[in-house]
């Protein structure tokens, strides 16, 4: 039993984690969610330069990772710098092409020359069963009909993969041109809805289930593993706060009550942490889509409770939009509202 | 026991109903149900119908032009506002300067400033944290020295709520270092347009601007200004504080809000079916159901209790904490229940439609994040368990 990241796996976290301490601090931040396309295509450009994107896919697809470690590794750093790039839509797109034999697709992504949005859920449709957006063959291709709701990073994207129905299965498909209505998200970062009206669209496979699936759980996992990056600064800022604020003539740090609430905030982290190892050790076997839903029903109530708490113990200050702490906590609430939350995760693992 | 009304406050409520179903336009009655800003005017409009009406200022003795009303008449009113999603009155003014104006003013203090904030000539804005002093307010540095006829004030306040339409501020300032922190404390009223004033906005973390710093550099006020005896402000501050916690448990918001998350339930689809037929949400909404059945019996019977004047610190601290508690339980629901739709920011500057959900909940989670304040200000939960501790183990 080793639980130590490996050499590689160490000098990927510390390389990123420069990079954010470097290059993204709060003010980059702050300018880049502000408007349209709500992240920073400057940054964007020079993480996917560190070789991240590469990270997401196996070696013989192109890339120089690809387990549930190797993202788990990014997506901690990167939620340990409150980073708005679209990661998650480039991490789901490449493995979802990848998966998908679309390998001139995923070494553009891996380049760094296009980036892509991976559109799945839709008004009314938080499952893939439910999914109505439909395929038809058309002269000279295929063209899409039908609406997906809030995709991730769909603002400025350079195309969008699409899940659409072809008869009974569910097939996907490449967008080139996307007709978008594009907003900011309330935790930072871009997403839209995609409008499919006989939309001309490439088909990549016509039966991808299997392949989309896999890639919806690497996007939960990588989700998780942010959390856990976001939680550990929040909880890192609580007890510093504590600290420091005084009332009543001492450090508020020494009330026992209160010492006691951000333990339990660390002891949730603990918790989360082990989880998300455990759903990263099962990415890619078949026991993937339960454990990685396990973690992420836990990692989504921890997270909505270390948040609140966090808000609490810095009283009004937690409160406001200058602190950088508030941000941190309104991501990991909103975690739990991307690809299902807490609810939807403990659904699947009561039928599984 | 009987825990009905009486005949007499049955009628009243009718009243209310009545009047709320008259007055209340459409437009103010949408944006509290998006939980939308409201406007100067919107504020000052609703104030000026409920003092026609002779219904604004619900905490005073008639004789000062306010309702006489007793704790049940409040409870009513409060609750029926509520559910009609009726904007509530501004309470800097009406919950805690005329009360303490009342019960510590001279003749004259009274005779101007009551009427004035009735009539709406005055927005008064509250000066009483500082960044060094919130839960423990008896620290507070903002110094006044008294030069010849007036005070001459010096420091920063700060969550000073709506101070951007206020053009008045009732403060807590320092006149004494000696002795007890509290003993050297005054409370002064302050016109935010003597130079020397400087509002900053303060934002929240949900985007929203309501809250403000208030700085004070060489600020002179009139010794006349003063409310009550010199260093004798704590009594004071403490009286106030009493008073901004009338309907503290929040019972008609949360019941109005619940209201709705089930309404929404019964709309928004998950897994194909409505939520309110998913089991795991459902009986988290029951069970905060359940919760609010348990304080509107609970919120009653300290409501009883105060009309026989026997009412606690402790009980209006016990409502504060699990009235909170559950209208923040019920606003994180409504927040989960938009799912993947809660995400979109600012959610009402979109076009319409975009997002497929009701226009009602579109703000849910920047709701659900503006009102984590519930258990913070007003004196937060914490200091709330420690009046109840001090009670139960003395102290």
């Amino acid at each position: 039993m080793d639980f130590n990241l490996t050499e590689d796996r160490q000098m990927l976290s510390d390389t990123v984690r420069r990079y954010l301490a470097d290059q993204y601090d709060f003010k980059v931040r702050t300018a880049a969610t502000a408007s349209a396309p709500y992240h920073s295509a400057e940054k964007w450009e020079e993480l996917s330069e560190l070789g991240l994107i590469a990270a997401f896919v196996a070696q013989d697809k192109g890339g120089f990772g690809g387990t549930g470690f190797d993202i788990a590794t990014v997506f901690e750093e990167l939620g340990r710098g409150l980073c708005p790039e679209p990661m998650l839509a480039a991490l789901m797109s490449a493995r979802v092409a990848a998966d998908c034999g679309a390998q001139t697709l995923v070494d553009e992504m891996i380049m760094g020359t296009r980036r892509f949005a991976f559109a799945v859920f839709e008004p009314d449709a938080d499952g893939l069963s439910l999914i109505r957006a439909s395929a038809d063959k058309s002269d000279d291709g295929w063209v899409l009909n039908g609406r997906k709701s809030v995709v991730y990073g769909l603002p400025g994207a350079d195309g969008v993969l699409v899940a659409a129905r072809v008869e009974a299965e569910i097939g996907l498909f490449l967008v080139e041109t996307p007709e978008t209505i594009d907003y900011a998200m309330i935790d930072g970062g871009g997403a839209g809805e995609l409008i499919l009206d006989n939309t001309p669209a490439i088909c990549l496979v016509e039966d991808a289930i299997q392949s989309i699936k896999a890639s919806l759980d690497a996007g939960r996992l990588a989700l998780c593993a942010e959390a856990v990056g976001v939680m550990q600064v929040l909880v890192d800022m609580t007890v510093e706060y504590l600290k420091q604020r005084k009332q009543f003539g001492r450090p508020i740090a020494s009330f026992q009550a209160l010492q006691h609430r951000a333990v339990d905030m660390a002891i949730e982290i603990e918790q989360c942490r082990s989880i998300a190892i455990l759903a990263a050790s099962k990415l890619g076997t078949d026991q993937a889509e339960k454990y990685v839903a396990m973690a992420k029903n836990l990692i989504g109530r921890a997270g909505t409770m270390i948040a609140e708490e966090s808000i609490q113990l810095h009283g009004g200050i937690g409160m406001t939009w200058e602190y950088p702490g508030s941000h941190y906590a309104k991501r990991l609430v909103m975690i739990d509202h991307q690809l299902g939350d807490r609810y939807a995760q403990l659904q699947r693992v009561i039928e599984m | 026991m009987d825990l009905r009304f009486t005949p007499e406050e049955e009628a009243f409520r009718a009243e209310v109903r009545a009047f709320l179903d008259d007055n209340l336009s459409d437009d103010l009655v949408r944006k509290n149900r998006n939980s939308a800003a409201l406007s100067k005017a919107d504020m000052e409009d609703w104030h000026a119908k409920l003092n026609t009406k002779g219904w604004l200022a619900a905490t005073w003795p008639s004789e000062y032009g306010g309702t006489g009303w007793g704790a049940v008449e409040r409870h009513i009113f409060e609750e029926e506002c509520a559910l009609a999603n009726a904007p509530r009155t501004v309470p800097f003014g009406l919950n805690m300067l005329g009360p303490v104006l009342i019960k510590f003013g001279t003749e004259a203090q009274k005779a101007e400033i009551l009427p004035r904030i009735l009539d709406g000539s005055d927005w008064w804005c509250q000066g009483y944290s500082e960044p060094g002093a919130g839960s423990d307010l008896a620290s507070l540095k903002t110094r006044a020295v008294r030069e010849g006829d007036a005070y001459v004030i010096n420091g920063q306040k700060t969550w000073t709520t709506l101070g951007q339409y206020a053009n008045k501020i009732f403060c807590l300032v320092r006149t004494s270092n000696e002795g007890k922190p509290q003993e050297g404390i005054s409370f002064v009223l302050v016109d935010m347009d003597t130079p020397g004033v400087e509002l900053r906005p303060i934002r929240l973390l949900e985007g929203g601007y309501e809250v403000n710093e208030v700085f004070f550099t060489d600020v002179h006020v009139p010794v006349a200004n003063l409310v009550g005896q010199e260093n004798k402000g704590w009594t004071i501050a403490k009286y106030l504080l009493t008073h901004e916690r009338t309907n503290i448990a929040g019972v008609g918001f949360s019941t109005r809000d619940l209201d709705k998350l089930k309404m929404l339930s019964q709309t928004l689809v998950r897994g194909g079916r409505p939520l309110s037929q998913d089991p795991l949400f459902a009986a988290e909404m029951t069970e905060v159901e359940i919760d609010l059945e348990a304080l509107r019996i609970m919120n009653l019977r300290m409501l009883s209790a105060a009309k026989e004047g026997a009412a606690s610190g402790t009980q209006s601290s016990m409502l504060k904490i699990k009235g909170t508690v559950i209208r923040q339980r019920i606003l994180s629901l409504t927040r989960s229940a938009l799912g993947s739709a809660a995400a979109p920011f600012p959610a009402d500057e979109l076009p319409e439609n975009v997002l497929s959900v009701p226009e009602e909940a579109a703000r849910a989670a920047a709701s659900y994040f503006n009102n984590r304040k519930l258990s913070i200000f007003g004196g937060s939960n914490e200091i709330q368990r420690n009046i109840i501790a001090k009670d139960l183990f003395g102290g």
